[in-house]
């Protein structure tokens, strides 16, 4: 400890501390305008100059000044005050004349300090002026001119986002922060996550959404969480006039200050006028405008002759990963207790049915073991089937930061996605092989002796078995089978293996396959072997899709499980559940989402009810789906836009989106925190857990407390994990589950000491091909996935037209050679054939895929990936196989839809 | 050498950054670092590209818009200036058609201002490509700039 004097009181801070960490740590303020939290002091702006006494200078910069002993420091005196006022005034003087009538003064932070300064003009100096304004970014300004050169920006972009756009170019007075060699951002590497807008102290860097402008007309700022994926950044909603007008990023336990472009700036959908403000009847075969009244007691009536005619099992419906918590809850609580049927489920079936089933099996929890914050801690990172920047883009960075500060990076993926540049091993193996290579790892890692024979003796059961199935599988097998190189399996086992703390981040290029669940469980007998689990930075991860997939699965949004997985067969829990809603559930599972397809286009389902999805884009072979849809007697649809899938439907309801409604979201670590209402529905629209109640309440089964905290104490008696949460405790950082009672801290990591099961268990696993193999007709593999600048069926992010500038067209990314032999070049129209459909859309020629593969994102209707995909199911985990297909390529007839 | 060679002609380490900026450059007839040049040089020290481009356009010995065959580099410290150094930058300028920071129509020179070549005892002086030239006077400063392009092929 070192004790020193500040502003006249003695303070005692530990070694290292500098005078401005030590001061604000105290509560004393000391201004800057170049540093930024968390990154080491840079001392470039000099604003934080205080009076030591006693040195040589009699003053120095608190950023860059470590505290000693004895140490006297004020920054309240007429000195320290003067010394500030020189250093803005310097400032100034380079800055534009007309600072002090600036309109964006609101948010200018240099403007505030001058002001608090006595400063009131510019004092005649060198002004910059003459530099080129950069306007290319969709969301914002990049204005030289009215830059102070703190380097803010520079530092934010290479050591937090780590994009490295910006550079210092030139030097003295015409020193300017820029992309280099003239370029515009629009053409460098900015991801548009707009970090370095939000470090920016003046106007040089400054949003289009007027939310900078108008800073200080800005009535409210509501602390909620982003509705896009399910990293579940905290942010700030800036409301208007009762309108959201942009949106910055807070310091959340999984974001810590970060946000991507689309919870940034995408939120341009809260108040579009496309909303539905209405509900919707269909009549005479078009939908009209019709009462809730009239809307809910149409449904009811619908519900009531279906369950009449085909029992209780005639009706399904498919829950929302995009709605809260509660929401959800009630949703199977509508269909198990109001309609007694279990056919509820959601879109996780698509993407992570494979690692519920999996991890279950193996550890006995299907979610992320460890917090996002523990990257920090790694000194290895497997990555695995999750373009992660793109999908996940603030975990990614937080990955990619690890990285570059030393933990070494191996990702395993068919496309050189933007994280294999920061890797030390790159595998890219071919679609559909995981299994192979990850038996081929865990070989490697059992003739090599790296395993943990301690932890496996101690904490799992199987090994023998699995171990002896396992050594036949070796790297040098598994590089003909994935199209790698049999070295670098190994360099990649001995990292892993090797390493103190290892974590392994997998997402949809793991679940979506018929043979997804054995790639869960072979990461898992991975991590097992090696002991890489149940410690702070290990674990194994699936990072889930979307904003509240984790939520939905958590609070029984599937077939089998009741809130916090509690299996349906089991009657203990459906009797703990009646003693909750007042009737029991069936103790038969449900049908799953592709099932439920299935069933409605054979005509076994009479009533289906979609809130918030769109499987009309969503869900693979969308030819089929549509005839599933068309054959069902009565189509719900609650949503907050009229969807391809809606557009079917028989009655629409109007619902609210994340900012109109309070709630909670649990996120990819297991994360439930609070969403909080920062504007109003649009129109008559009503918040999805309000119209839910209402149908309950219709079907003689009334909430007894219709508020959101009312109805989350409510899940908190059914799901076991969520014991001990309220909304009270929820403020804040919120917590992670198990939670199992009100004086728990929360779970940061699971399986610590021993797994939910009891002994961790190794399944033996052995490769087995995709459904579809290529042949002479279908040559290519086809892969989907997703883009950063797209969020699923772009309902929400199709309304950004920013978004749609620099990603609003479908494409598809093939290697040059296969581009050859299609006969397109980069930029004309591809036609993409399985057996199953056709689409044509842009070829964009890339270096970075595989030569046999080709990949196309979901998001885009006009040239949907999912008119080519096929139904083939993972036998356990029921997941469609996304990721592979047989495809052929060749020149396109028309042109790319536009 | 292709640039490729040249840049891999020393150690990716960090601390080799400067000495690689100017091998490349002195390759280049121009006398200046284009942008896959940058690029190259970055990728191989694993350098942000944009950063490369910071440190080439910090220091005035690099360029990143083409250069005449010849830089010639005026010195403007006290010393030269004291010693008849801004007749001299008229001179120049006037013999060779342009001002300081362009170049010469037939790209043969490009004219820059220098700090201190450290040649205060043969001042005024100039520096040309490499070698220093000093004791300066109209007449000398024309036999140089003559000579030099007499030289040329």
């Amino acid at each position: 400890m070192i004790t020193f004097t500040l502003n006249g009181r003695p303070l005692s801070v530990t070694e290292g501390t500098t005078v401005l960490e030590a001061a604000r740590g105290a509560g004393v303020e000391i201004p800057t305008l170049c540093h930024i939290e968390g990154l080491e002091g840079y001392g470039g702006c000099r604003v934080c100059m205080v009076e030591v006494e006693g040195s040589r200078t009699g003053c120095a910069p608190a950023c860059t000044l470590e505290t000693a002993p004895g140490m006297v420091v004020r920054t309240d005196s007429e000195a320290a005050f003067e010394l500030r006022k020189a250093v803005l005034e310097m400032i100034l003087a380079e800055h534009p004349a007309d600072c002090f009538n600036c309109k964006h003064s609101g948010a200018c932070r240099l403007h505030e300090l001058a002001a608090r300064h006595g400063l009131t003009k510019v004092p005649s100096g060198i002004e910059r002026s003459g530099f080129p304004v950069d306007d290319s970014n969709p969301f914002f300004t990049l204005d030289p001119n009215r830059c102070i050169l703190c380097g803010k920006c520079v530092r934010t972009c290479a050591e937090i986002q780590c994009s490295d756009v910006y550079t210092f170019a030139d030097r003295g007075c015409r020193s300017s922060v820029a992309p280099g060699f003239g370029d515009l951002l629009a053409d460098s590497r900015c991801v548009s996550c707009g970090s370095c807008v939000a470090a920016c102290p003046t106007g040089a860097l400054r949003p289009k959404d007027g939310s900078w402008s108008g800073a200080m007309y800005v009535d409210r700022r509501v602390r909620t969480v982003c509705s896009y994926c399910g990293v579940g950044c905290q942010l700030d909603l800036l409301v208007s006039g009762g309108r959201v007008v942009g949106a910055l990023p807070a310091d959340g336990p999984s974001n810590r200050g970060r946000l991507c472009v689309k919870g940034r700036f995408a939120h341009a959908f809260i108040g579009h006028p496309d909303r539905l403000t209405v509900p919707l009847v269909r009549r005479d075969g078009a939908l009209v405008e019709a009462t809730w009244d009239e809307a809910l007691e149409r449904v009811v009536r619908s519900l009531r002759s279906t369950v009449d005619r085909l029992g209780p099992d005639g009706a399904a419906g498919l829950a929302s990963a995009r709605c809260t918590n509660e929401e959800n809850y009630l949703f199977q609580k509508l269909f198990r207790a109001g309609i007694g049927t279990n056919n509820v489920d959601h879109c996780a079936r698509l993407c992570h049915a494979s690692t519920v089933t999996g991890l279950a099996a193996t550890l006995g929890s299907g979610a992320m073991t460890n917090s996002i914050d523990e990257i920090d801690l790694q000194d290895a990172i497997l990555v695995t089937g999750s373009n992660t920047t793109e999908t996940h883009p603030v975990i990614g960075t937080r990955i990619k930061r690890a990285a570059r500060r030393g933990a070494r990076l191996i990702v395993a993926d068919p496309r050189r996605i933007d994280l294999a540049e920061e890797a030390e091993v790159y595998l890219p193996l071919k679609p559909g092989t995981n299994v192979a290579l990850y038996n081929a790892l865990a070989c490697a890692i059992l003739e090599e002796g790296l395993a943990d024979r301690e932890f496996i003796a101690e904490r799992t059961e199987g090994y023998e078995e699995w171990a002896a199935a396992v050594r036949s599988c070796t790297p040098e097998k598994a590089a003909e089978v994935c199209g790698v190189d049999a070295r670098d399996i190994r360099r990649a086992a001995r990292i892993y293996a090797g390493a103190r703390a290892a974590g392994i981040y997998y997402a949809m290029g793991v679940t979506q396959h018929t043979s997804g669940t054995a790639g869960v469980m072979s990461l898992s007998n991975l991590a097992l072997a090696c002991g890489k689990l149940g410690k702070p930075g290990c674990g194994i991860n699936p990072l889930r899709g979307q904003n509240n997939v984790q939520g939905a699965c958590d609070v029984g949004a599937l077939p089998d499980v009741l809130p916090g997985y509690r299996k349906v067969s089991d009657p203990a829990a459906r009797a703990a559940a009646a003693a909750v809603w007042g009737r029991e559930p069936p103790s038969e599972p449900g049908l799953t989402v592709t099932e439920i397809v299935s069933a409605a286009e054979s005509g076994r389902i009479g009533f289906l009810y979609i809130m918030g999805e769109n499987p009309l884009v969503s869900d693979p072979d969308i030819g089929h789906v549509r005839e599933a849809l068309s054959a069902v007697d009565f189509l719900v649809v609650q949503d907050i836009f009229l969807t391809e899938t809606a557009a079917l439907a028989d009655v629409v309801l109007p619902a609210a989106c994340f900012a109109e409604k309070d709630g909670t979201f649990t996120n990819t670590e297991r994360r439930v925190q609070r969403v909080r209402r920062a504007v109003p529905p649009p129109g008559r629209a009503r918040e999805d857990l309000d119209i839910l109640a209402d149908l309950l309440e219709r079907l003689g089964l009334p909430p007894a407390d219709r508020s959101g905290a009312g109805v989350f104490a409510e899940l908190a008696r059914t799901a076991p994990q969520y014991a001990g949460m309220s909304w009270d405790r929820l403020e804040g950082g919120g917590l992670q589950w198990p939670c199992p009672s009100p004086d728990h801290p929360g779970t940061p990591i699971l399986h610590a000491g021993r797994f939910t099961r009891g002994l961790g268990r190794f399944v033996p696993l052995a490769w087995s091909p995709p459904a579809e193999e290529t042949d002479e007709e279908y040559p290519l593999v086809l892969t989907t996935g997703r883009n950063l600048y797209q969020y699923h069926t772009r309902t929400m992010t199709g309304r950004e037209e920013g978004l749609s500038i620099l990603a609003g067209e479908a494409y598809a990314e093939l290697h040059p050679q296969a581009a050859d032999r299609a006969g397109v070049r980069h930029g004309e129209t591809l036609r993409l054939s399985t057996r199953r459909g056709s689409i044509e859309l842009a070829a964009r020629v890339s270096e970075g895929i595989r030569p046999d593969t080709v990949f196309v994102p979901f998001h885009y209707a006009q040239a949907a990936a999912n008119i080519l995909t096929g139904t083939a199911l993972d036998p356990l985990a029921k997941i469609p196989e996304l990721k592979v297909c047989s495809v052929r390529a060749e020149r396109g007839n028309g042109r790319a839809p536009s | 050498m292709t640039t490729r060679q040249i840049v891999r002609s020393l150690e990716p380490t960090q601390d080799n950054l400067l000495a690689i900026l100017h091998r490349v450059q002195n390759d280049s007839t121009r006398n200046f670092l284009d942008e896959p040049e940058i690029r190259e040089v970055a990728d191989y020290l694993e350098l942000p590209y944009s950063f490369v481009y910071g440190v080439a356009t910090f220091y005035s010995m690099f360029s990143v818009q083409p250069r005449g065959r010849h830089v010639v580099r005026v010195c403007a410290s006290p010393p030269c200036h004291l010693m008849g150094g801004r007749t001299i930058r008229d001179e120049l300028r006037e013999y060779l058609g342009v001002e300081f920071g362009d170049t010469t129509e037939d790209g043969l020179f490009t004219l820059e201002m220098s700090s201190c070549l450290g040649t205060c005892g043969i001042a005024p002086a100039m520096m040309i490509d490499g070698e220093i030239y000093g004791n300066l006077d109209g007449v000398r400063l024309r036999e140089i700039i003559d000579r030099k392009r007499r030289e040329e092929p």
